[in-house]
């Protein structure tokens, strides 16, 4: 789960991590008496979005007087967002975060990730913050440093100093980087982070480190205890769509293709996507109903993939463990009565109860297309919305 | 043989009492998994569907339980892998969905260096035809043979399995490792047990996008295992969708993609399909 800049900054400050003043702000106005506010002569308008890059699309705009402030906020909200880190189509701005100044002395780059391979968090910092981090690391990987935390000794002072000398301090801005870290570590295990990045950080000119920028992810398996984590949610950064799949404890991700998948297990659903873009057609979701859907969640996962306008045909592809094939054949009589489906369901059935599952969609007197195997599916899928494009 | 698993192996469910553990142990019973007991706290002394429940793995060891199966809901599931490598149990199967990583971060570094093999969590377990199954796949599908089958995700592995079943042949072990970033055996370690079993004669192995372990485990086979291997990557077509930051870009150096895996896969000497339903047609085509 994913987090704005200003609400990360909150939780910075509870965990002591440094950061600037800011002030949120939903109009031109709410900005400038930020500024009023937040005093200065220099501020930062930032948008905020769940997406990075937001320096090259526009999204970050240092302003020099009032009236700039309210200018730059004027142009942001409302309007969309296109980074290298978002799709072509962008993501809406509906709130800017106003920041102060500072004099920036060097910009370095932070990160604590958990990693998959050594299974353990590991921080990864470089002299060379900014934008061009990913290339720095892809190009001259040395430039990166890396320190691995072991989950029993915690993250130790002396693990902080290599890197903070590794980072070429030196003085008093080394204690405080060791300080910094071994807080923002704390943060990352304590609200179970996947992610925690600051890019840049920034030495000031009088030695102070501050995280200029905030990003934060959050473990979803581990939100049940963190309940306050859960309430910074921002449900307009979601997929209206996928909003409602969650609720009906089902994983739905939109798409831009045209023919809707109903799939069980995560694995499987992707498989398919796969097969149907082989055969040259273009899946419009991911949906996987899970082990445990009951008749009523795979009904609401038809009005799902019925509710975007793109989509010209369904594919259902069980292969039943957990799931059973009789409960899949009732949502799918339940869904195509209520809605009179509209576009060609292509269904196929393997697994527990097939039998049966075949049986009541015989009876229902729909009007179907049965495949034999998932490939069989896939290919008559996409010969019922006319051939591959 | 086969691995880790025969008629010898005597279940425990943790979580018996549970919907899930309920259903399931049902279900092993039924395909013949001499499942002795379970365990859940506080309902020591109980009975369900005839068998006993415990307290502590413990007591379950001391009846003869040298498998556990794991159903714990998952704010409690780490606590009961620790629990069950404590005891003298030496296989856990945990199938719990949703472990924190970090809870599993904490759960690895307890168990290295106890003498306990983890298959999981959020996985389908591990199934022998005709002799065992410990797990919630579909038993009927199986069927005994001389194909091993390793794979992250679930129900693509009753896929393979089932085509396995299709071109007349069957399986030694299934062992589904699950997909959460933390788990426990890994490819590796599933390809050189069933390099050294007799009884597996080729291999099927199922990744998906995410990770490093197809690479690592492709470069292993490639200087260790002479068995015929079959692999499929799932999520190919995955969209990037729109991302935060720069660190998972960083960390994984390039590697994670559909089409990396299935490189490292190719060089090694495996037999790549890209189409998930000719798996058990590749395999033929190979044999």
């Amino acid at each position: 789960m994913n987090i704005h800049e200003y609400q990360a900054k909150t939780l910075f400050r509870q965990y002591e991590v440094k950061t600037l003043n800011g002030i949120l702000a939903s109009n031109p106005d709410e900005a400038a008496n930020a500024c009023k506010e937040l005093g200065g002569r220099i501020w930062v308008v930032k948008a905020q979005v769940h997406a990075g890059g937001r320096g090259k699309g526009g999204g970050i705009v240092l302003c020099r007087s009032v009236d700039e402030v309210y200018e730059a906020t004027d142009n942001m909200i409302g309007s969309r967002l296109v980074t290298p880190q978002t799709t072509s189509g962008g993501v809406a701005i509906n709130k800017v975060y106003v920041e102060e100044g500072c004099n920036i002395d060097k910009e370095l780059y932070l990160g604590i990730i958990l990693d998959r391979e050594k299974e353990m968090p590991v921080f990864m910092a470089s002299k060379e913050g900014g934008i061009e981090i990913e290339e720095v690391a892809s190009k001259d990987p040395e430039k990166i440093l890396r320190m691995h935390v072991d989950p029993v000794t915690r993250f130790e002072d002396q693990q902080a100093r290599e890197m903070a000398l590794g980072l070429g301090l030196e003085g008093k801005q080394v204690e405080s980087c060791i300080r910094f870290m071994k807080n923002l570590y704390n943060l990352f295990i304590g609200l179970d982070c996947s992610i925690v990045e600051i890019n840049p950080l920034v030495i000031t000119s009088d030695d102070d480190i501050v995280a200029l920028d905030a990003k934060v992810n959050f473990d979803s398996s581990a939100l049940f205890r963190h309940p306050e984590i859960e309430k910074l949610r921002d449900r307009k950064e979601e997929e209206p769509l996928e909003i409602r799949a969650t609720e009906a404890g089902l994983n739905y991700i939109k798409l831009d293709g045209e023919i809707g998948c109903m799939v069980n297990g995560a694995g499987l659903a992707m498989a398919t996507m796969d097969i149907i873009k082989l055969h040259g057609g273009e899946p419009s979701n991911f949906l996987d109903v899970g082990g445990g859907a009951d008749a009523e969640q795979v009904a609401e996962g038809f009005r799902i993939i019925l509710s975007d306008p793109g989509v010209k045909a369904i594919f259902v592809n069980i292969f039943g463990g957990i799931m059973r094939c009789d409960f899949i054949a009732e949502g799918i009589i339940t869904a195509a009565r209520e809605t009179k489906l509209g576009v060609p369901l292509i269904v196929r059935l393997a697994g527990t109860n097939v039998e049966l599952g075949k049986k009541m969609l015989a009876n229902a007197g729909l009007d179907l297309i049965t495949a034999k195997d998932m490939n069989d599916g896939a290919i008559k899928s996409i010969k019922a919305i006319g051939g591959k494009k | 043989m086969s691995i880790w698993l025969d008629s010898h192996s005597k279940v425990a469910v943790q979580g018996i009492t549970g919907k899930n553990g309920q259903f399931h142990t049902e279900q092993m019973l039924d395909y013949g998994t001499r499942v002795i007991g379970g365990v859940t706290p506080g309902k020591g002394g109980q009975e369900t569907l005839g068998l006993p429940v415990w307290d502590t793995v413990d007591e379950a060891v001391n009846a003869g339980a040298n498998v556990s199966c794991i159903f714990v809901p998952p704010p409690f599931a780490a606590d009961a892998i620790m629990e069950a490598a404590d005891s003298k149990i030496r296989l856990v199967v945990a199938i719990t969905e949703g472990i924190p990583a970090l809870d599993m971060v904490k759960v690895k570094n307890y168990i290295e260096s106890k003498d306990v093999r983890l298959i999981g969590p959020n996985c389908p377990g591990v199934i022998t035809p005709g002799k065992s199954k410990v797990g919630i796949m579909p038993g009927h599908i199986h069927r005994k043979g001389d194909v091993g089958i390793i794979s992250r995700s679930g129900t693509l592995t009753y896929e393979a399995v089932n085509q396995v079943t299709e071109i007349g042949l069957g399986q030694s072990t299934c062992v589904g490792i699950g997909g959460d970033p933390v788990n426990g055996t890994n490819f590796v370690e599933c390809l050189e047990a069933f390099e050294d079993d007799d009884e597996t004669k080729s291999i099927i192995m199922i990744g998906e996008i995410g990770g490093s372990a197809e690479e690592t485990a492709a470069q292993y086979a490639k200087e260790y295992v002479s068995k015929p291997i079959v692999g499929f990557i799932a999520g190919r077509t995955a969209p990037p969708g729109k991302r935060m930051g720069h660190a998972g870009a960083i960390i994984s150096g390039g590697k994670g993609t559909a089409r990396e895996k299935m490189k490292a896969m190719k060089r090694a000497g495996i037999h790549v399909t890209e189409n998930p339903s000719e798996l058990g047609k590749t395999l033929e085509e190979i044999l």
